[in-house]
């Protein structure tokens, strides 16, 4: 049985997405998304050289508005949320 | 007073009246809510103290329940719309402590317009679900029998105003997450035109298909919430400027000379026949009121879940990347580092739907796979998208029933994503057309099982879908027999 998703690929995934699987779930997941994606293989039956491609559903282009600074958010609501914050900044661990 | 089962315009004109205070109603829903949300966990967080105290404004004379049909009425709000000062979590443990400093414009709208909320409402964690089983805080019980889920995502909305737990209630549709609960659970519930309704403050799911819409008691109900919500936002650059047309205006009893269309595809091998009784019979009363009914095809409706199912995922890992323990919400202790943080955080605070999705959209966007999936993907919408321009020429709405089965019992479909996915065949190919839609009630499957019928339109023609849902419904409501609710 052809597989379209292997282990190392959903590893990879997961890497890219920043989701931290155990075994059983990386078993569990690549089961599962082995059989989605074969089930996609369905879209193969549709010739398309010739469609273009839909990113937005009803007419519209470039929405644009004036370099304007509007009213906004104050600082204090903006870090109400902050799991750590020095009142300033948001404070985060160091990167590396 | 007995105020169950009152819609908005009825109890408006109770308000108006005098007849009923704004504070007894809300005590009414906050009533019903103590009683039964413990079993049906249709709301997440109860603004109780809050509702009180605007009702209050009304009752002492600070504020006219004559200003607005929505003046001094009670809603509820699915859990994915921003209310400042109020948590708001999308069904997930990522935002279990989230408040937001601003309000969405949806509801900012219908505050404007006078209405009261009455709280949050449960739903499928970041809108990704049919059946409102992959809330972070427990699943919602359908109100018509508790056994059986509400439909997803806006589940907690939709059986909300099943059980008279609000006056009507906003959801969001990305997929059919406001049409296909509102089938399940017995009530109204529309999606507008992608665009019509701003997204500003709706947390996002998948940006070119998301959109809030009423779920109520009546079309009439649904008309109104519509118009309160609709109209151009600068800060939706993707939202629609177009003029809102008068959606109560467009209620009209007849339907004499509408061409309704319906679409072969719908009607599947497999499909549940009590389903397809209900609606058929439905368009039976459609064309005993004068509509010209004629069949159409919309060839392409198989291959509607593949590519949603694509697309969807795909701008889902875009718009989740920004949960990442920084700036608000859950963040895990103790992480190493930064990327561990993230890491943390996010496996923690994601249920496995979700995870599944981000995994998914990730895969198919990725070099090497995305012309395959994503691209290939976004050119099937558009041969969806077309076959819904070609058959509008034959017709003015479309037809259908809205799922192919009527509410499933909790846990059947749990454990297997793609059965999941499969039952969102008669919803998704709209959503990614567009397209408005609403699903109106229209009997019931044995066990007392709500079946809604489902009615599609022309992009902005939110008007003609409200028009053939009022009359159908309008053509029913003395011999269209509800069964009691089942708590």
């Amino acid at each position: 049985m052809s597989r379209k998703i292997t282990r190392e690929e959903v590893r990879h995934v997961a890497l890219l997405s920043r989701l931290s699987l155990d075994e059983s779930e990386e078993a569990h997941f690549t089961e599962q998304l082995d059989r989605i994606l074969e089930y996609m293989d369905k879209l193969g039956e549709l010739d398309t050289r010739e469609v273009p491609p839909t990113t937005h559903s009803v007419p519209m282009q470039n929405v644009f508005k004036d370099d304007e600074v509007r009213p906004s958010l104050d600082r204090e609501q903006v870090l109400r949320n902050a799991p750590r914050s020095d009142g300033v900044s948001f404070i985060v661990p160091k990167v590396f | 007073m007995d105020l169950s089962a009152l819609t908005i315009h009825r109890l408006h004109d109770l308000l108006v009246k005098r007849e009923v205070s704004v504070t007894e109603a809300v005590r009414h829903f906050l009533d019903r809510i103590e009683a039964l949300n413990p079993r049906l966990n249709a709301y997440l967080t109860v603004t109780g103290e809050k509702a009180l105290e605007e009702a209050g404004e009304y009752d002492d004379g600070r504020r006219d329940p004559n200003r607005s049909p929505l003046a001094g009425i009670p809603l509820a709000v699915k859990d994915v719309l921003c209310t400042e000062g109020v948590r708001t979590t999308c069904g997930s443990r990522i935002l279990e402590h989230f408040v937001p400093p601003y309000d969405a414009t949806a509801v900012e709208r219908l505050k404007k317009a006078g209405a009261i909320f009455l709280g949050k409402t449960n739903m499928d964690e970041f809108a990704m679900g049919s059946s409102n089983e992959n809330s972070g805080f427990g699943p919602v019980a359908n109100p018509r029998d508790p056994s059986r889920v509400p439909g997803g995502s806006s589940g907690g909305s939709a059986a909300a105003v099943a059980a008279d737990l609000c006056a009507g209630a906003v959801g969001t549709d990305t997929g059919g997450s406001i049409r296909q609960p509102a089938s399940f659970c017995g009530v109204v519930g529309m999606k507008p035109t992608y665009g019509r309704v701003s997204r500003y403050g709706l947390v996002a799911f998948a940006s070119s298909l998301d959109q809030a819409g009423p779920l109520a008691k009546d079309v009439e109900d649904a008309a109104i919430l519509l118009q309160a919500m609709a109209g151009h936002d600068p800060r939706d650059s993707t939202s629609v400027d177009q003029p809102v047309p008068d959606f109560l205006a467009a209620l009209n009893p007849s339907i004499e000379g509408m061409k309704l269309g319906i679409p072969r595809e719908y009607f599947m091998e497999g499909a549940d026949p009590e389903v397809d009784r209900c609606v058929k019979e439905a368009i039976g009363v459609c064309e005993g009121l004068g509509g010209e009914v004629r069949e159409v095809s919309l060839p392409h409706t198989e291959y509607g879940v593949a590519a949603y199912y694509i697309i969807a995922p795909a701008e889902a890992s875009s718009n989740l990347a920004r949960y990442d323990g920084v700036k608000y919400g859950l963040r895990a202790p103790d992480s190493r580092d930064l990327t561990g943080m993230y890491r943390e955080t996010r496996s923690r605070g994601f249920g496995a739907e979700v995870k599944r999705r981000i995994m998914l959209g990730t895969y198919v966007l990725s070099s090497g796979y995305y012309d395959a999936y994503y691209k290939k993907a976004s050119r099937v919408r558009t041969l969806i998208r077309q076959d819904f321009v070609r058959a509008f020429e034959q017709c003015d709405v479309i037809v259908a029933p809205v799922a192919p089965m009527p509410p499933f019992p909790l846990g059947e479909k749990a454990e297997d994503p793609l059965q999941m996915y499969l039952s969102d065949v008669l919803t998704l190919p709209p959503s990614l057309a567009g397209i408005p839609g609403i699903s109106v009630p229209c009997g019931y499957a044995s066990g007392g099982l709500p079946v809604g019928l489902q009615i599609l339109g022309p992009h902005l023609r939110e008007d003609l879908v409200l028009r053939a849902a009022y009359a159908y419904e309008q053509a029913v409501k003395d011999t269209l027999v509800h069964p009691p609710l089942a708590v």
